[in-house]
């Protein structure tokens, strides 16, 4: 993927919009899939290295209007099923083309409480876009329709013009909800159970609400401001939030049931226990995990160092272990703080990565130097502690394992030092074992996962769980989805 | 939003406050900790013990030294004025039961979170002797206090200037070597002094319960920067912590992660001072 200019993109939208508009017969099949895949508008890569801000810059209306006509309103509209909450994906992409924003995001507004975030920050070549019949036909999944783009732009758009229309709640029940942590799948549970009346109080461990979409995803991928404004629909609505306040720790879950009388309680706690590799090393003096590194620059503002009094390390070589989205947060970040070099280092091939194709492409472009087929095995420091370099090992894909990946096999005696002074871990999370450990009775997986049955319920009564606390780490649309899965439960549960 | 209902300034660099927060004072045990931050836009989040607690007040002390930039702004603070949050109880509580006899060093401001200790300790019934330390006698803090707790005393500082003229280590050793021996010692101080203090009961084989001071920022588990090595593996200060067995703490690495901001930090500190200096001169010309 080459960059192009926004000014050049958003023109040739024009142009080709205007030749479609003076037709006078509705288009075919054929023609739709000749409509140019419409590429997002995104800050120069050169520019961008230096700043925060936002890369992806969103489609213009035209842009927004040709993409939705590329899609072919398939009768079984296999795009849905893709979708973890089932949004009506030909339903908007007609309104959408139609030029009918309002009623685009009316119809994504039925399954879908965050598309400003969603639309950003989905993988959605594996979820909606992987099955689009158009990606089918041009067999190349990039080119499939951009469904979420458009959902990006169609939200942004209500918010912009200030359209969103406050929920109807309805009269006050009486009843109370605890909702702990603050991520996308209590941000769910909160809206769903307090439009029916009940009583919700949010409990966040830190001092902003948002989980991960504050605190892990870098503002040049998801602006702060987004999840502020959903935050603040729901005070509007009447949510309580309390930040500073960990549950376990500030008052047990089963307190908040029996001595402060609420009614029922969600986790939403996320998956917010690093994992580090187990190699010698890894407590050196510049190891990081990448929760740490992006937690320190986003939640803390450290990237702002003339205003922040929070610190981050300043490197001139950075290694990034792990080939997730969040490998790919603390390398882009590490290239903004000022690294002169970041390398990423993964086991597999870009193949196999888990990030998104979007945030691969964009690290690229940014100079990001991809190792792939290594890992690390030792982190050398000196007489002061500090990291001087990563001894990897190289490997190459064997038999496919369990999940269908070519396992990579280390190759004997392949070892090479790569010279460093900063290695960010960023190899995944595990769950916080914090409100299980000050639970008695609360049923967890060996790994740490809390253990929930088919309408989101806890081994407790009215206890409720859902998005990475119960899944491992995840995506924003699944601890969304689940977030309304509980919240059915927890109100069918109330109105017993 | 946490409003300072009082503020004393116990020694040239070290103040107490206490600060409104019923919900931990409700449930806070000795050895635990908050953190605080001053502006939740841009400040930093510090750990503090719990000094002590007054649940019916809904008070929490802390007790603190200026070092850095954070810990100064907290101590410019008056009575009425506002900390904008203050997250705790975190951390394990300490482990208290009836040992049989206790030994407490304090070294420094350790004094402040080992008082909480020393007072669980001798309400479980043990035999209570405290040996504090100070470079001089102006930064001996809760004198007071640990005496009307203590069932003997000790106190030493560096220069002589009050009690005996040594180090902790030096009467830990003798306290040690008496027959029967302690068992157990609590050491909280500055690291290099936990270290040397788990070096003198080592020989000895007496328990050594240590209190680390690592650099944190959720204190929840979540980010990994307070992690130290303990016995080979590693442990979280903030969740597993922040007490562990002193004989099994890598102390060097611990103090070398305490560094890694140095260069950093004295930047901001300068600038913070600088900053007082010229808000001084202000005042003055008003
Ligand atoms: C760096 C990074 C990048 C990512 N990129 C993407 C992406 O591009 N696309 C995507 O779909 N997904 C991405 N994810 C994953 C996604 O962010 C998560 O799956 C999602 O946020 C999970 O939501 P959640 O509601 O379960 O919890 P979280 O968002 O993890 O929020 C949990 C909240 O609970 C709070 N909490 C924890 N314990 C307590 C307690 N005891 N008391 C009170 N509060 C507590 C935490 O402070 C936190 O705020 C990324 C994750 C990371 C870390
Ligand atoms: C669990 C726990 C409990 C604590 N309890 C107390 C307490 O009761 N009273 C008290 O005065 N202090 C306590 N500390 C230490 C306190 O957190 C630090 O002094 C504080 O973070 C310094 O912040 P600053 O911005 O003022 O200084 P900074 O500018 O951050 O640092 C100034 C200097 O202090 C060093 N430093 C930074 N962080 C720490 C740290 N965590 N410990 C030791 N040195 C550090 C730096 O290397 C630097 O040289 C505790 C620490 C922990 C982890
Ligand atoms: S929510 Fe995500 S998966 Fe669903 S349609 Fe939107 S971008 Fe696709
Ligand atoms: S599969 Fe693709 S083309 Fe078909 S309805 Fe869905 S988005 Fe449109
Ligand atoms: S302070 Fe973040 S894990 Fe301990």
């Amino acid at each position: 993927m080459s960059h192009s200019s926004p000014d050049i993109l958003m023109d040739a939208a024009r142009r080709d919009l205007d030749a479609v508009i003076k037709r006078d017969k509705p288009l075919t099949p054929k023609e739709r899939l000749a409509i140019p895949c419409q590429e997002m508008p995104a800050q120069d890569p050169a520019v961008r290295r230096g700043n925060m801000q936002e890369v992806a810059l969103g489609y213009s209306p035209e842009q927004a209007r040709l993409e939705s006509m590329r899609c072919l309103q398939c009768k079984n509209a296999p795009c849905v099923a893709g979708c973890p909450v089932g949004i009506d994906i030909p339903g908007f992409l007609k309104a959408a083309a139609e030029g009918d924003f309002q009623s685009a995001i009316e119809v994504i507004k039925r399954n879908s409480l965050l598309p400003a975030v969603c639309g950003r920050v989905c993988p959605q070549e594996v979820q909606c876009q992987e099955h689009c019949t158009v990606g089918k036909a041009l067999k190349d999944v990039n080119r499939a329709v951009s469904i979420g783009r458009v959902e990006r732009f169609v939200a942004d758009l209500e918010r912009e013009r200030g359209a969103a229309q406050a929920p109807v709640i309805h009269p006050e029940t009486g009843k109370k909800v605890a909702v702990i942590g603050s991520g996308p799948a209590s941000i769910t549970v909160a809206a769903d159970v307090r439009r029916e009346g009940h009583k919700v109080v949010i409990f966040e461990a830190f001092h902003k609400p948002g989980g991960v979409m504050v605190y892990g995803i870098p503002e040049f991928r998801l602006p702060k401001r987004i999840v502020q404004e959903e935050i603040d629909a729901l005070t509007a609505m009447g949510v309580e939030l309390h930040t500073n306040f960990v549950v376990g720790r500030t008052r047990r879950l089963k307190d908040l049931m029996e001595k402060d009388g609420f009614d029922a309680v969600f986790i939403g706690t996320g998956a917010g226990l690093p994992k580090f590799m187990g190699i010698e090393g890894e407590n050196l003096v510049g190891v990081f995990s990448a929760n740490e590194y992006l937690t320190r620059s986003n939640l803390m503002r450290a990237y702002d160092a003339a205003r922040a009094d929070t610190p981050i390390y300043r490197s001139r070589k950075v290694a990034v272990l792990g080939g997730g989205n969040v490998a790919m947060d603390a390398a882009r970040t590490a290239v903004r703080l000022g690294a002169a070099e970041v390398y990423l280092v993964y086991r597999r091939t870009e193949v196999e990565m888990p990030a998104r194709v979007e945030e691969i492409a964009h690290a690229k472009e940014e100079g990001v130097i991809f190792h792939y087929l290594e890992n690390a095995r030792r982190i050398c420091g000196d007489d002061q502690g500090c990291v001087t370099s990563l001894e990897c090992v190289r490997y190459e894909l064997g038999e496919p394992d369990a999940s269908g990946r070519r396992r990579p096999v280390e190759i004997k005696g392949s070892e090479f030092m790569m010279e460093v002074d900063t290695v960010i871990v960023a190899i995944g999370n595990d769950s916080n074992p914090l409100i299980p450990r000050t639970t008695d009775g609360l049923k967890i997986t060996k790994w740490g996962n809390i253990i929930v049955d088919e309408t989101g319920k806890t081994s407790l009564d009215r206890v409720f769980a859902g998005g990475d606390i119960v899944l491992g780490a995840a995506t924003v649309i699944l601890a969304m989805g689940e977030g309304r899965r509980a919240a059915a439960s927890i109100n069918a549960k109330l109105r017993e | 939003m946490n409003k300072v209902l009082a503020r004393e300034q116990l020694s040239a660099d070290v103040v107490m406050m206490r600060v409104e927060a019923p919900l931990i004072a409700r449930e806070r045990r000795p050895g635990q900790f908050i953190i605080l931050q001053l502006n939740n836009e841009f400040g930093e989040r510090i750990p503090l013990t719990i000094a002590d607690a007054d649940p019916v007040e809904g008070s929490i002390t802390l007790i603190f030294q200026t070092v850095g930039l954070t810990t100064h702004k907290l101590a410019d603070k008056r009575v009425g004025e506002f900390i904008e949050s203050v997250l705790g109880p975190l951390g394990q509580p300490t482990h208290i039961e009836k040992f049989g006899t206790v030994v407490c060093v304090g070294g420094g401001i350790g004094v402040a979170p080992l008082h909480p200790i020393a007072k669980g300790m001798k309400e479980a019934g043990n035999k209570l002797i405290v040996i504090m330390g100070a470079r001089t006698k102006e930064l001996l803090v809760l004198e007071d206090q640990m005496r009307n707790l203590a069932d003997e005393l000790i106190i030493c500082t560096d220069d002589g200037s009050v009690g005996r003229k040594c180090l902790v280590t030096e009467p830990l050793k003798e306290v040690c070597g008496r027959r029967p021996k302690p068992d157990l010692a609590v050491a909280i101080g500055p690291p290099i002094m936990m270290k040397f203090c788990a070096e003198a009961t080592r020989p000895f084989a007496v328990p050594t319960v240590v209190s680390l001071n690592t650099i944190m920022i959720d204190g929840t588990g979540m980010c990994g920067g307070c992690r130290v090595t303990v016995g080979g593996h590693t442990k979280f200060v903030c969740v597993d912590g922040p007490e562990f067995d002193g004989h099994q703490v890598d102390f060097d690495n611990m103090m070398k992660r305490l560094r890694a901001y140095k260069p950093h930090e004295d930047k901001a500190h300068h600038q913070c001072h600088l900053e007082s200096e010229i808000e001084l001169k202000e005042k003055k010309q008003l």
